[in-house]
């Protein structure tokens, strides 16, 4: 085989290339030769095809996420920000948390298991890169319909990955959703969250400074995973030999995983790493050219060096190679020793590869010849922006004209509600969740099915400060609000997300978002993506919670369909003292139930139109940011002062399984009168910026006296207590009949 | 009087060392670690096997722990007498290492499964159960995909016979253990080895509704104030 080096591509500057199949554009091909002022060689195609991907470089979304930086609103909270591995919250007492959502959607579409773990492995790497040690993670998921016979293919395999994968790593899963709708069918979506703890002195960054300082690739080997791309590219540029055999999903190996997190974290310890960067999409080439741009500028590496799986591998292989479980790390000559005993102390294989320099360019060899040489910025930083076309979709006004106004009114309000409450959607995960680990580690404060998951803050690192603290987590996102309106569905996935840390009695600190979406090259998808970033950009400075971080999947479509577009928004919060957290639903019998908030009659995108009637269309519910800001200004207050018993957010089917859920989740009962008219409406209706909280009799007087202070409403609605889920005059239902059609949801399609 | 001291062994892939450690200092014992690799017991009084994936339970759960430095030292030693508590994984490698008899299977359903489980104590005549009453029932939780307890019917019938099946499940069986066992020990009483975490359940604030856990530990402790 020929090896295509620098000297090679200058001797043949006219050699055919096979940039489309790589799918690279003309304009973008001819940008590299300017850039470098000769044809790339095919391992340089390779690294320029990779970074510039959408998937890598974010070209098409870039020009809206930028809202996130010059919407942000004033945070003392925020260490580091968007650009980086993960963004870093200060949540006092000399800690940090660090969090972020990625998608893995087609992979698990391929692949369930591999796919939906690997998207678990990956995450938790960006989160060990900034310096911290994981310590929770949750997953936001979406599958076609629960009835649909694909759907019973990819949810198992989904849940497995990530319990096989999460188990085995010793990270608790606290929470997320699982969301039904027909739309995602050929796209589920896989959102895995992970969160991380460090001191706020010793976040670690990408970065690799200081000629001279060694280039250390540790972990798993590298084989032929995910590496599509590179054999479309061997095979036009060599002979053609076995290239089919490529599997293009990534497999996972958790153990090894969990070894590099303690090797990690004992490499931070003794303080040997100068940078560090987690192989990820594009592997080799976004390591090494994200390093390098963001260090002194040049770095040497020789490919021949880098411990192979599979001892047939080119270089164009190695370089786009997304073999898992793989680190890099700077560290200076001196400390090698040290670095390397760690590692072997753990069996975690680790290898210097090349070393940084000041030459501003990053050089590769391979059997002795230069086979890279560029500017690594120009891979890293500077790959093309496109200003897409886009435009309002065709039939929205038909869609938003269609409203839930002409459905009729069920007459049987029980009926309806055990409807609802025994839908894949409302009804219990516990199918999905039993399957995960929440206890590991014995931080676990809260987990599913409370509103956020929280930990406590201790033990995680040694020499760091005792505290009280802890910290809570919620993710949300409704693919129907955002398909009925993109720019208000994005501020209702933030909203719900931030009320869902506020009934914990966490205070809402930042945000992480992972924007799923059709193709950007449909201007309506274009459109539906522009409306969701703005909305959200825009929810976030008016509730002071900035954007640290996240990921944009597009190309969540089957032929021209896309899907309903789906931000799906995290919400990180802090509790002061961990011990005041808010336990979910009714918690005792004899406390008063009050409901939060202002009920409209709003139906646009609801469960209730969803499940009974199959309709989507109207309008979302209003996202009124300034009530969510005082509702969670009471209930965070409300729980420092210990005047909460319990308290769950309403969202999917209102009021009506807000209620079910309180009863369920410690067995009490409870007998309210609705305090209007149209018990329909006031029982499911999905408007927002409302709660329902419990509170002992004695403590009324102060509750409702801070939530006129806040200029929240407040109803009184009934008391705690019985067997039954008592509305007066309207449904009366035994709490072990709403557990029987709850938990039954799941298991009666997935066994 | 100085503290008990209770090693709480790490393999690689070993999950809930931390849990472990904790639980042994809230008694108020010393946790002393122990790693995998060393052949050094470093003369604790007794040792604390927890659970996770060692090895990434590559070839069988606990096979290949089984084989490691440290067990070398360790399996001689229980043999003799030296309290020993294997939960979850570390029930596994007891059994792998025959220090228990019977193996722990896939579960019945396939699934891994976590979740609360009601367990009833069938014998308070170990090192690690004299704190609880006969029949007692607690509630711990489980999370494994491995914990169906199988023997062969003459191991089983020396198990009960002999009064060595300490804990069974109550209120449902989860993954389909010969005669609901959750947990067993040895002749002497001083092993003991079971699916559930005592140590996700010995606080009020964080892990299961219970503190039943509690009891292991501070019914070793009195034993080994009483040696």
């Amino acid at each position: 085989m020929t090896l295509d080096s620098v000297t090679r591509a200058q001797e043949t500057p006219d050699e055919r290339q096979p940039y489309v199949e790589l799918g690279m554009k003309d304009d973008e091909y001819q940008r590299v030769r300017d850039i470098l002022g000769r044809r790339p060689t095919s391992s340089e195609l390779a690294i320029y095809s990779v970074m510039w991907s959408e998937h890598c470089s974010y070209k098409s979304s870039k020009v809206h996420l930028r809202q996130f930086g010059t919407k942000a609103p004033e945070s003392e909270a925020l260490l580091v920000g968007m650009g980086e591995n993960a963004g870093v919250v200060d949540i006092g007492d000399g800690w940090a948390a660090t969090f972020k959502i990625e998608s893995h959607n087609h992979p698990s579409y391929v692949e369930p298991h591999q796919g939906a773990a690997t998207g678990v492995g990956g995450i938790v790497r960006d989160i060990m890169s900034m310096g911290a040690r994981p310590v929770a993670v949750m997953d936001a998921l979406r599958f076609g319909g629960a009835d649909q016979p694909d759907t019973r293919r990819v949810l198992p395999g989904v849940v497995e990955g990530i319990s096989h994968y999460g188990n085995c790593l010793g990270l608790p899963n606290i929470g997320g959703e699982v969301v039904f709708d027909p739309c995602y069918i050929g796209n589920p979506l896989v959102n895995a969250l992970c969160v991380g703890l460090l001191r706020k002195d010793q976040i670690k960054l990408a970065t690799a400074p200081g000629p001279g300082n060694k280039v250390v690739l540790f972990g798993a080997r590298t084989g032929a995973d995910g590496i599509g791309g590179a054999s479309v590219l061997a095979s036009a540029t060599f002979e053609d030999e076995s290239q089919a055999k490529r599997p293009a999903v990534q497999v996972g190996d958790p153990f090894m995983e969990k070894l590099l997190i303690e090797c990690c974290l004992e490499l931070y310890q003794a303080d040997v790493v100068v940078g560090i960067q987690d192989l990820g999409a594009a592997g080799v080439s976004c390591a090494t050219t994200e390093l390098a741009a963001k260090g002194t500028g040049g770095m040497e590496v020789n490919l021949n060096l880098v411990p192979l799986r599979d001892p047939t591998l080119r270089p164009e292989e190695i370089l786009m190679s997304e073999s898992q479980e793989r680190m890099m790390a700077v560290v200076t000559p001196d400390d090698i020793p040290a670095f390397m005993a760690i590692c072997d102390k753990w069996d975690v294989p680790a290898t210097v590869i090349g070393e940084v320099t000041d030459t501003g360019r990053l050089v590769m060899t391979w059997d002795g010849e230069v086979i890279v040489d560029i500017p690594p910025g120009t891979a890293a930083d500077e790959g093309p922006v496109y200003e897409r076309p886009f435009h309002e979709p065709a039939g929205q006004a038909a869609l938003n004209a269609d409203g839930p106004e002409r459905l009729p009114r069920p007459e049987d309000l029980r009926e309806t509600l055990l409807t609802l409450l025994g839908s894949p959607n409302v009804g219990s995960k516990e199918w999905v969740t039993s399957q995960y680990d929440r206890y590991v580690r014995g931080n676990t404060v809260l987990a599913q099915p409370a509103d956020a998951g929280m930990l406590r803050i201790s033990e995680v690192m040694p020499g760091a400060q005792e505290t009280t603290r802890g910290i809570a987590l919620a993710t949300d996102g409704n693919g129907r609000y955002a398909k009925l309106d993109p720019y208000t569905g994005a501020q209702l996935a933030l909203a719900e997300a931030y009320r869902n840390v506020a009934v914990t009695g966490a205070k809402p600190l930042a945000v992480t978002n992972c924007l799923n979406f059709g193709s950007p090259e449909d201007p309506e998808v274009m459109w539906q993506f522009s409306e969701a970033v703005r909305g959200l950009a825009d929810a976030c400075r008016t509730l002071g919670v900035p954007v640290t971080g996240g990921n944009v999947s597009f190309y969540n479509q089957t032929g021209s369909t896309a899907i309903n577009p789906t931000p799906v928004v995290g919400v990180l919060g802090v509790i002061d003292d961990v011990a005041q957290r808010v336990r979910s639903g009714f918690t005792a019998p004899g406390l008063r139930v009050l409901l939060l908030g202002e009920t409209r009659e709003e139906f646009g995108g609801s469960e209730w139109a969803h499940v009974v009637h199959g309709h989507l269309g109207g309008l979302p519910p209003q996202a009124d940011l300034e009530a969510e800001r005082g509702l969670a200004a009471v209930l965070t207050e409300a729980a420092a002062r210990g005047l909460l018993e319990g308290s769950h957010d309403l969202s999917d089917g209102g009021l009506a399984v807000a209620l079910a859920e309180s009863c369920l989740a410690q067995g009490v009962g409870c007998t309210v009168t609705l305090p209007g008219e149209d018990a329909f409406a006031e029982l499911f209706s999905e408007s927002a910026a409302r709660a329902l909280v419990c509170v002992r009799p004695e403590a009324f007087d102060a509750f409702a006296d801070l939530c006129a202070r806040h200029e929240v409403p407040c109803s009184g609605l009934g008391l705690t207590g019985g067997s039954a889920l008592t509305v007066e005059g309207v449904l009366d239902v035994p709490v072990e009949e709403l557990r029987e059609v709850h938990t039954s949801a799941l298991p009666r399609v997935f066994g | 009087m100085s503290a008990a001291r209770v090693g709480v062994v790490t393999f690689p892939g070993t999950l809930d060392d931390q849990d472990a450690a904790r639980a042994v200092r809230l008694a108020g014992a010393e946790a002393v670690p122990l790693w995998h690799a060393d052949h050094d017991l470093k003369g604790v009084d007794a040792v604390f096997l927890p659970g996770g994936f060692s090895y990434g339970d590559y070839l069988r759960c606990g096979a290949i722990s089984r084989f490691s430095p440290l067990m070398t030292e360790l399996i001689p030693a229980a043999q003799a007498g030296l309290p020993v508590l294997g939960t979850c994984n570390g029930f596994q490698i007891l059994c792998e290492a025959h220090l228990l008899p019977g193996a722990l299977t896939r579960n019945e359903g396939l699934h891994y499964i976590c979740r609360d489980q009601r367990i009833r104590v069938e014998s308070t005549r170990t090192a690690w159960t004299a704190d609880f009453a006969d029949g007692q029932e607690i509630v711990l939780p489980i999370k494994h995909g491995e914990g169906r307890y199988v023997a062969d019917a003459a191991t089983l019938a020396a198990l009960e016979g002999e009064g060595r099946v300490v804990f069974r499940y109550a209120g449902g069986n989860p993954n389909g253990s010969l005669n609901d066992i959750a947990g067993i020990t040895n002749e002497a009483g001083n092993i003991v080895g079971l699916m559930p975490h005592p140590e996700h359940a010995v606080e009020d604030l964080t892990g299961a509704p219970s503190v039943d856990g509690r009891h292991f530990f501070t019914s070793i402790l009195k034993r080994l104030v009483n040696a």
